[in-house]
């Protein structure tokens, strides 16, 4: 059985599982850029104390799960969304939303993903795709981040929805529970509220570990790394923040060049032309971003190693922090009343 | 970025698929681009794997020495951590501490090994010697 599905490649997974289901139930409108911005899918935030791969916590978009929820609430298009204790009801519920035409999100866990190479497969749980079909005893995988669609055995696919540890998925699957007409009006609606949340989740968040605050934090951690884990880890660590800035999924510049183009598709709905403004704000923080990321590969390739190289590290992190609450600032300005 | 400065390095990833990036082409408009990989951020994967290859080695240096057992050096080469290794196991983690004595290890029932070896995806043989193809 196979279900009428169209693979479109994204940049990040949840973006791409949220915009081609959402373009399965016609509505053709949707593009990444959209689904991310009406999401409010950027942010930052690095949590101290908190180590993944026994490097720093950061993050340069919004939690897992909530793209998705998010957008489809936006537009009043209501989710189904669940969890599993057992593995056969997980593999039964799946069969029969494909059995009923129903293409379905996944979440699963990274490492042991086949199709992956080697090189990418930690044990992340937070990857998502979709699964449009079954052939025999392989299920059809629409993996937003690649450029063709993909099959996993049905064991495959059913060790990868129950990975364990932080963030196991449990089987987790989502999809629009009906297929609704979206007007524009809704998408304009959406738009502002999706600015509206950003602005709050980067600006107005409480505590100085996220947000625009948060870049301005990892700027003065960044300064003492040198001395404080010595040049090894510290190069690692900056390695670890431009892995989560760069990788899969970002569209690069840590998502912020993603932004920049969801508000240029947000003037085509709201003809406000500070929008497109701004744009050009969010272009030039991921240039900063990725000037950083080059200066950093510096410091882990083993070519800068002087306090003063970190210092600039930090500065451009200041910058880029300043920018983004001039950026959001504006934003937050705006009536998009239009 | 500008669509012509998109880096087309070559990468890991580019085993399996090239990457979306976004852009600016030269009226200002952002558009999407498919690139290959940077350097910047190959050679920060490359930071990361040679990390996990010195404590895969630092690991086995321990069990060779007879600090830890055998269950150090498997919960390294896997990527894993006590929680993770504990969440796929069933066993606690202060079950697992124990289980790192090399004393302890000896003694467990073929029954508890067989749960690590299996979440290793190694045999009970190659889970007592350390003996395993890490490609």
């Amino acid at each position: 059985m196979k279900v009428n599905f169209e693979h479109l490649q994204a940049a990040h997974c949840e973006n791409g599982v949220t915009t081609n289901l959402l373009r399965t139930i016609g509505i053709d409108k949707m593009t990444e850029p959209l689904a991310f911005g009406i999401g409010s899918g950027l942010f930052f935030i690095y949590i101290p104390f908190l180590k993944i791969n026994n490097g720093p916590a950061i993050a340069f978009r919004t939690r897992p799960g909530l793209i998705f929820k998010r957008t489809c609430e936006s537009l009043n298009i209501p989710v189904i969304r669940k969890k599993f204790s057992s593995r056969e009801a997980a593999n039964n519920f799946l069969e029969q939303c494909l059995r009923n035409g129903q293409p379905v999100g996944c979440q699963v866990g990274v490492y042991y993903l086949t199709y992956f190479p080697k090189e990418y497969r930690f044990h992340f749980n937070a990857h998502n795709l979709i699964v449009y079909g079954k052939e025999d005893d392989n299920f059809l995988i629409s993996d937003p981040v690649m450029e063709t669609v993909t099959t996993l055995s049905s064991y495959e696919l059913e060790r990868v929805r129950f990975a364990k540890g932080a963030l196991a998925p449990r089987g987790q699957l989502y999809y629009p529970k009906e297929h609704r007409p979206v007007t524009d009006e809704q998408v304009r609606h959406a738009i502002r509220t999706g600015i509206k949340r950003n602005v709050r989740d980067m600006l107005r968040i409480p505590g100085n570990i996220a947000g625009v605050k948060g870049i301005k934090y990892t700027a003065g951690k960044i300064r003492k790394w040198r001395d404080k884990l010595g040049l090894p880890k510290a190069g690692a660590y900056l390695a670890q923040l431009v892995r989560m800035q760069e990788e899969i999924g970002t569209g690069g510049g840590g998502f912020r060049f993603i932004y920049g183009a969801f508000l240029q598709q947000a003037h085509g709905y709201i003809p406000d032309d500070r929008l497109l403004d701004i744009s050009k704000q969010f272009t030039a923080s991921g240039d900063l971003w990725r000037t950083a990321a080059v200066q950093a590969s510096g410091i882990y390739k083993g070519r800068l190693s002087s306090q003063q190289d970190f210092n600039t590290m930090s500065d451009y992190l200041i910058e880029i922090s300043e920018l983004e609450k001039n950026a959001f600032t504006e934003l937050s300005k705006l009536k998009l009343t239009t | 970025m500008k669509k012509d400065e998109i880096p087309q390095d070559p990468g890991a990833l580019a085993k399996l698929t090239k990457e979306v990036c976004y852009a600016v082409d030269k009226d200002g408009n952002y558009v999407t681009e498919l690139s290959s990989g940077w350097d910047v951020k190959a050679t920060a994967l490359g930071v990361a794997w040679k990390d996990i290859e010195a404590r895969v080695e630092g690991a086995r240096q321990k069990v060779l020495s007879k600090e830890s057992s055998p269950l150090l050096f498997f919960m390294e080469l896997r990527l894993m951590d006590m929680n993770i290794l504990a969440a796929y196991t069933g066993f606690w983690k202060w079950q697992i501490k124990r289980h790192m004595r090399p004393s302890v290890f000896e003694k467990l029932s073929e029954s508890k090994l067989q749960k690590y070896a299996s979440t290793f995806e190694v045999t009970l043989d190659e889970l007592k010697t350390m003996k395993v193809n890490e490609g």
